[in-house]
């Protein structure tokens, strides 16, 4: 997947740790597995607030923000970062949610805005491939 | 599909300060930036040369992160605005890139008088990529006071900065003996300022003495010429970086006062020119290389031309139909 064309847009990717949430391990394969893939990967770091995420989003101008969850605290926390890109008005960054997340949540999260769940089984490289797809579909900017 | 607002229209905003349209424009000129993007830079590239440009270069490990975290609270203090340009290596083969700065900085957000992008190199020469030179007009143009560049860890790369930045600040941890024997030649020349991090750890001293010594060897007599400093940093201890701060403005004030401000711009002019002419060659090259430029490299594999002789003639067929959009 060499990406030596630099005049095409290489994909921002901003990878987030919300609240008090010490699991990283998937974040960081995932990190990896689309820095291969030739994407831009940028890492809060862990226990950010929605604040410091949303802020840090806005000023990297990343193409998707991914939150990774395993606190089970997803329902109060993606309708607050949804809640503080229209604020800022930045409802065009695509949002996209992975860890652990029961079935009738991600429906609930689907109707809130989120554009993508990935859980905790889904093999990298539908990950990249999903990530590429919403990009592509959501056009130039 | 969503409504794409037009560069100069953000340019406008940019000159108000808008986070959000300094953000967009910087994604615009880092993937490419086409003729409409490129306008939208020369414009506000007129309101640009307010600001203080500080590169902040070390060893992988030094703390430049830490240090830019702790510097910009300092500059927040004061009542300055600043932007931070973190450079991070690009993978050479998949060309994406893992940004890892925020980590440290995160506690610098929410904050409308700071502003942090994260970059890759992109494979660029010198470790300083275009893009990155364009982010601090952004930010000049957009009012900042201050703007810190930080750059990859040491290398030869590190040079560059120098040809950046109005001051260069050197970041040495101490425990790095040998490392600092390795590098003298290069980075530890380019220093306006060193700072030693990690000065609560017991062998800092050495480390601090070791550098006072070596610019003791290079002082050259004579009035009104910038003696460097060798700054001691502990962000364990939050200290060091008040002088830090009065380090670089003491060296702004003396670029200023002893006329050698003219010979860094002139110096940060060229480097910039050089480097996007260099990038449009280049470009050039790759577009036309299935014509005539795969003729001349059949010459040279064959040895009927010279790799220099290929090279002007190449150059001498580009000046007719030289690509600008850029």
């Amino acid at each position: 997947m060499q990406n030596n064309d630099k005049n095409a847009a290489v994909i921002r990717v901003m990878l987030a740790k919300i609240g008090l949430d010490g699991h990283d391990r998937g974040i960081k394969v995932v990190a990896r597995a689309l820095r291969d893939a030739g994407m831009d990967v940028v890492y809060t770091g862990l226990h950010r607030t929605p604040e410091e995420v949303v802020d840090a989003a806005i000023q990297e101008d990343v193409d998707i923000l991914g939150i990774s969850l395993l606190s089970g605290a997803h329902m109060h926390i993606f309708p607050k970062v949804l809640e503080l890109l229209k604020d800022k008005e930045a409802e065009d960054m695509i949002v996209a949610g992975g860890g652990v997340i029961p079935d009738d949540d991600v429906k609930e999260l689907y109707q809130m805005g989120v554009h993508k769940i990935l859980l905790q089984d889904t093999p990298p490289q539908e990950i990249i491939d999903s990530f590429r797809q919403m990009v592509a579909d959501r056009g130039a900017r | 599909m969503i409504n794409r607002i037009p560069s100069m229209k953000l340019a406008e905003r940019v000159r108000e300060g808008h986070l959000r349209a300094i953000a967009r424009l910087i994604t615009r000129v880092e993937s490419g930036g086409d003729a409409e993007v490129r306008e939208a830079l020369a414009e506000l590239y007129k309101a640009t040369g307010n600001a203080h440009v500080v590169g902040i270069t070390g060893v992988p490990g030094a703390g430049k992160s830490t240090l830019v975290t702790q510097l910009v609270h300092e500059y927040r203090a004061s009542g300055r605005k600043v932007g931070v340009v973190a450079i991070d290596p690009s993978s050479p083969y998949s060309g994406g890139a893992i940004l890892g700065d925020r980590i440290r900085m995160g506690d610098l957000v929410s904050d409308p008088g700071v502003f942090i992008r994260s970059m890759a190199t992109r494979g660029t020469l010198g470790g300083l990529a275009r893009p990155a030179l364009d982010a601090v007009d952004l930010l000049d143009a957009g009012g900042f006071d201050v703007v810190l560049i930080e750059t990859v860890g040491v290398g030869q790369d590190e040079v560059d900065i120098v040809r950046a930045a109005h001051t260069t600040v050197v970041v040495n941890a101490p425990g790095l003996g040998d490392d600092i024997q390795a590098i003298k030649a290069g980075v530890l020349e380019i220093a306006d300022v060193h700072v030693v991090s990690k000065a609560d750890r017991p062998d800092a001293n050495k480390t601090i003495q070791e550098l006072k010594a070596m610019l003791m060897m290079s002082l050259e007599p004579g009035e009104g010429i910038w003696r460097v400093p060798v700054v001691p940093t502990s962000s364990e201890k939050h200290s060091g970086f008040k002088e830090l701060m009065a380090a670089i403005d003491r060296h702004a004030e003396h670029l200023e006062k002893s006329g050698e401000i003219t010979q860094r711009r002139h110096q940060i002019a060229l480097t910039r020119v050089v480097k996007v002419a260099e990038e449009i060659v280049r470009d050039n090259f790759a577009r036309d290389s299935r014509s005539q430029t795969e003729e001349l490299l059949k010459k040279v594999t064959q040895r009927e031309l010279d790799p220099h002789g290929a090279a002007v003639t190449l150059l001498k067929a580009m000046k007719e139909t030289i690509h600008e959009a850029h």
